[in-house]
This record gives structure tokens, sequence and C-alpha cells, in this order.
């Protein structure tokens, strides 16, 4: 009994190292490719683990109170339990039965967490930064929501690891016709979820001084920056899960451990894809206002989401 | 692992990932863009710009500073977290250059803040921007770039420099030699 706990402790906790590596990892690949299509050489594809390593070995750390300090914590660990309920290439070591409406309260936490610290920070910046950054989520999980309720119909199921068994042997929900839109409009509201141009409007560095993490500095910034990095694991495997099949291609029934391997490689080139498209888009667009995006997500987005669902509950298929 | 191998792997790492705030005062400013950009593209070497000085690890001046640009530039200075550098650009940090008789400008900038390197020019070009660059993480990777100690190490002296400089009365200079004289 005790040693089952401690495996399970250990697995978990493997788990989300995994996911701060893979996350630093990308901090790294999304500054190499926006570099490559602006010509420019770019940094190593470390950097990320570089810029995290020198911001926790800073000396001085300016607080702002024990909220603040507080708050990075919180961000990271939300990000990391929410990480911890998604199947990972067909693996999910906490999933429950209805666990696709946890997931979506789960990815509200660290944004709220990050929304305490930038008001416990008192530097006006942050305010305007945290408004924006609520408002786009507002404007986000709208069509986020309507897609997963119609893929809840659709199979019948809100456990997220029965999405994910019934989309093996290439049943993916992308070549399902309702769904393929619906990807669509998902990798749309990512483009936002992941704060990407054109919706980095939170962050604008040159708007608002960079927005909510204005007074950070040092460990906060550091913990912040996993936080972020991790956030683009999450949110790209959110992704892949729904539509992509998670990434299973082989049964681990028939194959053994070679199929944990080869499953966790195709995950990780699906999310990198899905993450690589994001930046392809955030590399040559400008940024939205606010008001823009809130437009673009309910006029089109949630409109799209909202047929979609009727198209779904009526049950005609194509 | 002793705290000294600590020391040096922690410099090693942190100066392939420099962040920079520049204080953008006079014309020097012009010559960040085609460092920053795909000419020189200063990413090569993890450096980028940043938004604010709680974040940065560089503070670059860029030109004259007036006297009232100085009292932000402390500020700045002061806001930024340890460790930390400082660079001035152009022979007007150095001193005074073009405003050598100025009566507002200050001449010599290490007087208020510890600089770590100069850059000598009137505009210094890209190449000698990146050159500095470099010349500076070698510094940081031997452990020489110490402003920040000394800035801690003889803080009343520094204190005192600026407050002569931003003295507007006679009596407030007075005051200061008094405190000196103490």
């Amino acid at each position: 009994m005790v040693i089952e706990i401690i495996e399970k402790i250990l697995l978990l906790s493997g788990m989300v190292a995994l996911g701060f590596i893979i996350g630093m990892f990308f901090n790294g690949f999304a500054r190499k490719v926006t570099a490559r299509i602006h010509n420019r050489v770019g940094p190593p594809i470390y950097q990320g683990y570089l810029d995290v390593f020198k911001l926790f070995a800073k000396k001085t750390n300016i607080s702002h109170g024990w909220i603040f300090d507080l708050a990075a914590l919180f961000s990271v660990a939300g990000i990391a339990l929410a990480f911890l309920f998604l199947p990972v290439a067909g693996i999910s070591l906490l999933s429950t039965e209805g666990d696709l409406f946890l997931i979506l309260y789960l990815l509200a936490i660290p944004a709220l967490g990050f929304a305490l610290g930038a008001g416990a920070s008192g530097n006006p910046n942050a305010a305007v930064g945290i408004m924006r950054a609520l408002m786009l989520m507002l404007a986000y999980e709208l069509p986020l929501v309507m897609v997963i309720v119609a893929m809840m119909v659709h199979y019948n199921t809100t456990s997220l690891a029965t999405l994910v068994q019934m989309q093996s042997n290439f049943k993916w929900a992308l070549f399902v016709p309702q769904f393929f839109i619906g990807a669509i409009i998902v990798d749309m509201a990512l483009q936002g979820m992941l704060m990407e141009k054109p919706f980095d409007i939170a962050i604008a560095p040159h708007e608002i001084a960079s927005g909510p993490m204005v007074e950070f500095g040092g460990k906060h910034l550091g913990a912040l920056m996993l936080y972020k990095m991790m956030a683009i694991v999450v949110e790209t495997t959110l992704f892949v899960d729904l539509f992509l099949g998670g990434g299973v291609v082989l049964s681990v029934e028939q194959y053994g451990w070679i199929a944990y391997l080869v499953n966790f490689l195709v995950w990780f080139a699906l999310i990198t894809f899905v993450f690589f498209l994001a930046l392809l888009i955030n590399a040559v667009f400008p940024r939205f206002r606010i008001e823009q995006a809130l437009k673009f997500y309910w006029k089109y987005d949630a409109l799209a989401a909202l047929l979609l669902l009727i198209w779904v509950y009526a049950g005609v298929s194509i | 692992m002793r705290n000294e191998d600590w020391k040096k792997i922690s410099r090693l790492v942190s100066k392939r990932s420099l962040w920079m705030v520049h204080f953008c005062t006079g014309c020097g400013a012009m010559e960040m863009p085609p460092v920053m950009t795909s000419r020189y593209d200063m990413e090569r070497f993890g450096m980028h710009a940043m938004a604010t000085p709680r974040q940065a690890d560089i503070l670059l001046i860029t030109g004259y500073l007036a006297v009232k640009t100085l009292k932000r530039v402390v500020q700045v200075y002061e806001q930024m977290q340890d460790p930390k550098y400082v660079i001035g650009f152009g022979s007007c940090t150095i001193n005074g250059g073009m405003y050598w008789d100025s009566y507002n400008t200050i001449k010599d900038l290490s007087k208020y803040i510890p600089v770590d390197l100069y850059i000598a020019g009137c505009m210094p070009r890209p190449e000698a921007i990146m050159d500095a660059f470099l010349k500076l993480m070698d510094m940081i990777d031997k452990g020489e770039a110490i402003g920040w100690k000394k800035y801690r190490k003889y803080y009343d002296q520094y204190k005192r420099n600026q407050r002569m400089a931003f003295a507007y009365r006679l009596d407030e200079v007075k005051e200061i030699k008094e405190d000196d004289a103490k």
C-alpha cells in the first residue's frame, strides 16, 4: 500500500518535471523559429533552460507582500495540476470521470493566480494587463466550451481518457467532418490561450511594459516563466487529446513498453506541430486591440461553434 | 559542491542570458535597431530587450544625461535586481562629449552609478556595440563585472555625488559639504 503511494507520487512528480523540461524546450524553439522567419540567426534552442536558470540564480528578489510571493507559486502549481489531469500519450495519471469539466476549471486557476500577483504588485500597467487577460479569457472560452460540449454530445462521454481511447486506431476527431471545423475553431481559441499574436494583448511589451509581469523580477519571474512554458505544453496537449487522438498510435496490450515510447514520441511531435502552427501565425501578425479580439471570438468563432453545436445536436451526419 | 564552483557555473550560464533595458537618451538610440534586428541580431547571444527594469540585467545608457534624466536613471538602476551591469554608450557618458561645457548635463556617468563598460565613439557603430556585449560576457565569466557590488560598498560616495548633481540651490551644496566634513 505504502509502496504504491510512493510509486504514484514519484510518477506524478516525474510527469511534472517532464512537462517543465518540454516547456523550457518550447521557449527556445519558439524563439528560434521566430528568428528564422525574421531572417535572423536566433538564440540557441536550449535558451529557455538558460533563462530560467539565470532568473533563479539572481541575487536579490524584490517582493510586494506575501500574496505577490505566493501568486507565482499558485500559477505553477495550478498548471502542473492541469497537466496531470490530461492524458499524455494515452497515460492519464489522475484522470477520472467528468474530467473535461474539471480541466476547464483547472485552466482558469493559474490565470487567476497570475491576476492575484499582478494585483498585489499595485502597478497600473499590471492592472491594465490583467484586465485585458481576463477579457481575452472570457472571449476565447466561449467557442472552446461550445466545441467541447459538442464533442461530449457526439462521443457521449465526459472523460478525456475515454475520448482519447475512442480515437485510437487513427479514428481521430479531426477526420469527422463536424470536428474538422471544430478543430479550426479551437485552434483559433488556442492562439488566444497561448497568448501568441494577434492575441498577445495582455502582455504587449511595447504598450504596457509586459502587462501583468511588469513588477516581477528574479525568482518570481522565473516561476512565472515556468508557468508560461508549462501552459504551452498543457494547452497544446489539450488540443492533441481532443482532436488528434492524444498521440496514441500503438496499443499498450499488444506492444508493451515500445508502445509507451512510440506513443510518447508521437505525442511530442504532435504538440510541437500544433505549437509550430501557432508560431507561424505569431511571427507575421501585428496585435489586435482588446475589443477587436472580443469581436473576432464572439462574432465569428463563437457563432461557428454555436452552429456546430446545433449540427451535432441535430445528429445529421454527412 | 563548493560555493565557488556554484558561482562559476551560475556566471557561465547567466552570461548567455542577458536581458537589457535601454535607457535611450540622445542620439544613441538610433544605433540600437540594427543591433536588435536581422542585420546584427543580438538574440544570437541570448540577449533581448526587456520592457521593465525589474526584469533586466543590463542597463544601457545611450548618450548624454541631463541632470533631470540622471534622477530617473538612478531610479531605474536601483529598481534592477542584482547582479546588474551598466554599459555607458558613446562619448557623452565618458566625458560629456559634445556637451562637455553644458551647464545641465553630467560629464562622467561613473561618478553617479557604477559603469562596467564604456563604448567610446560618437556614435559607436553596431559592430562596436556587439563587441562590447561580447566583452561584457567575457568580464562576467571572469567575475570582473562587479559594478553592482561596488554600488553596495561605496553607496555613500555614489549618493553624495548624486546629491551634488541634483543640488539646485547654493545652500544645498553647503549642506552636502557640511555632511562631508562630519
